[in-house]
């Protein structure tokens, strides 16, 4: 027989894990306590004092509300259409074999598998030929581009585990398609739609790298954070920014991991 | 014969006819669903592509500025260009860098994960993971401004350990060094190293689960030592998770362009490149075919990785 020691971790094992996963949290803890610094010039370390002016201060900040606005104006319609053409797409995939199936998931990751600055560059030069001025459309174009494979993988998944045969005992009974969708395969799909769309926001929301091709001289909320960050002017307000952009992207990571835990999770797919 | 509509009355309404018509040519169904994302994807995002890649076979008159609508290569032998090929080999070589390491430190993370952690410790491994990759980019590399300044934690740590001679000993190296870490490749990397770091370890978890656990017994029972089983065993069926995740860091990297602007010295990378040539320089051709060398770079990467059987574990 085997000892239980054999299921033990080594103890070098668990000090790296360990050390390994403080390398990725402690940086972004550090930001939560900068947003409380008293110093307002420099990066000090350690802060000279706490105190919770700058939450005032950047609460009545028009260009942070403004960047703020857009930024969810700009995730909100990225993620609807995101919605409709993954699930969409995933409702072809998996349902049927036909010639060109593996082009179409190609077709679909292509967009964040490409640095995002081909994306950025290449719509941009398409802005140019085809003459579009910017607007908030252009930036959505990006977005929903690298967002409809979130809501792809979260679709496929599920549509894979739910079984063909509810659908057609629907049919059976008398539903036509339209009906069978909205009473059979919706709400079998519901959760898995809800967790790709907020992983869709949270990618929208973050997004700035094809964001700077496609913005023009609008201002979202993390070209924002990147003006601040190539020329600080507003540090205080540049890390209570930072601060509760983490609070608010954790919220539905958290969310999205809750409602998919018990099937085909969305994780391990990347971004 | 058999009339149909003894089977199934004519419905009323267009959404009925509609229904019908789908369930009758399971085709047109598929052309409806896939329609509107093909025109999409295909149409917007491949033809941009499409059309930039086009652009990298035009040049620029170097007199007027303006570009020549003629097809030539003149534009690529710029790459080859000492100033521009420094850029390349830079580039590549510091996501090289950034995988290994993003390797080496994300293993004994998803080994642990994979094997040892039970309940409550493998949500907390999960969890912990999934943040840091989906919390904000540019959050995560201003808290590495924060670290790496000057007057920031690191060297408060560096100083109160007594440990300056050390930092200032690396950073008196040539090549990786500088002024201060802010400004040195070392700073670069640590960046790049933190924030791609998630995407190794989750597709490389994903294949360590499915090692199963007669193996490594079936390979002790043989004799071998841990670290024979590590090497035989575990290491070989872990690597196409490796592989996968390495696809996301080098990627990333490649393509990135605000890490080394705002913590790197002012030496470009690829991503900067494209940006500056775009923008104020106006030289999209030079700009498409800088973008064209990570583009050839990916695509043999995953073409080798297919070949590895990457594509199961991601």
């Amino acid at each position: 027989m085997r000892s239980s020691q054999d299921y033990r971790a080594p103890f070098a094992l668990k000090i790296a894990a360990v050390l390994g996963l403080l390398f990725m949290h402690l940086p972004i803890l550090l930001i939560f306590v900068y947003a409380f610094t008293t110093e307002d010039k420099t990066y000090q370390w350690p802060p000279p004092g706490f105190t919770l002016k700058w939450f005032e201060v950047t609460w009545n900040r028009p260009d942070v509300w403004e960047a703020l606005r857009l930024s969810v104006k700009v995730s909100a319609i990225s993620t609807v259409i995101a919605l409709v053409l993954g699930t969409l797409c995933a409702a072809a995939v998996s349902r049927s074999k036909f010639f060109g199936r593996e082009t179409i998931s190609l077709l679909v990751i292509l967009p964040i598998a490409l640095p995002g600055i081909i994306t950025g560059i290449a719509l941009r030069s398409a802005f140019n030929i085809a003459d579009i001025p910017f607007s908030v459309w252009t930036i959505v174009l990006g977005h929903a581009t690298f967002c409809v494979v979130v809501v792809y993988n979260n679709a496929v998944a599920r549509f894979r585990r739910s079984s063909a045969s509810l659908i057609e005992a629907s049919m059976d009974l008398g539903a036509n398609g339209f009906q069978t969708f909205r009473y059979v395969v919706l709400p079998n799909i519901a959760t898995a739609l809800l967790a790709g769309g907020m992983l869709a926001f949270a990618l929208s929301f973050d997004e700035v790298i094809v964001t700077t091709f496609t913005a023009g001289q609008q201002t979202t909320l993390p070209i924002w954070m990147l003006e601040e960050l190539v020329r600080p002017r507003q540090r205080p307000v540049t890390n209570v920014v930072a601060m509760v952009v983490v609070l608010v992207t954790f919220l539905p990571i958290l969310a999205a991991y809750y409602l998919t835990r018990d099937g085909d999770h969305v994780a391990g797919d990347g971004k | 014969m058999p009339n149909p509509h003894a089977i199934k009355p004519a419905g009323g309404g267009v959404f009925a006819r509609l229904s019908d018509l789908f369930w009758r040519r399971p085709g047109v169904l598929l052309l409806t669903l896939l329609l509107p994302p093909v025109l999409w994807l295909g149409v917007i995002y491949i033809g941009s592509l499409v059309a930039l890649l086009a652009q990298s076979f035009f040049s620029i008159d170097e007199f007027s500025g303006l570009i020549k609508y003629e097809l030539t290569f003149k534009t690529y032998l710029e790459l080859l260009r000492p100033a521009n090929l420094d850029i390349l080999v830079r580039t590549v070589s510091m996501a090289a860098m950034v995988t290994l390491a993003a390797a080496v430190i994300a293993f004994p993370i998803a080994y642990y994960a994979a094997r040892y952690a039970t309940g409550k410790w493998k949500v907390i491994f999960y969890l912990g993971v999934m943040l840091p990759l989906w919390s904000s980019y540019l959050v995560k590399v201003y808290a590495w401004k924060l670290i790496l300044a000057k007057e920031g934690i690191l060297n408060w740590i560096v100083e109160k350990l007594h440990l300056s001679w050390a930092l200032d000993g690396i950073l008196a190296m040539p090549v990786i060094g500088g002024n201060s870490l802010s400004v040195s490749y070392i700073g670069t990397f640590l960046v790049f190293l933190y924030v791609w770091l998630p995407f190794m370890i989750l597709p490389m978890q994903a294949s360590l689960e499915r090692v199963p656990l007669s193996f490594l017994e079936a390979s002790s029972d043989l004799g071998a030592k841990p670290a024979q089983t590590f090497w035989a065993v575990v290491f070989p069926l872990a690597l196409p998770g490796m592989i996968a995740g390495s696809i996301f860091t080098f990627s990333l990297t490649l393509g990135d362009y605000i890490i080394p602007q705002i913590v790197g010295s002012s030496r470009l990378f690829i991503g900067q490149a494209v940006y500056s040539h775009q923008g104020t320089a106006g030289n999209i051709p030079l700009a498409a075919a800088f973008t064209v060398v990570p583009i050839i770079i990916m695509a043999f990467y995953l073409w080798f990785a297919k070949r590895k059987g990457a594509f199961d574990a991601i």
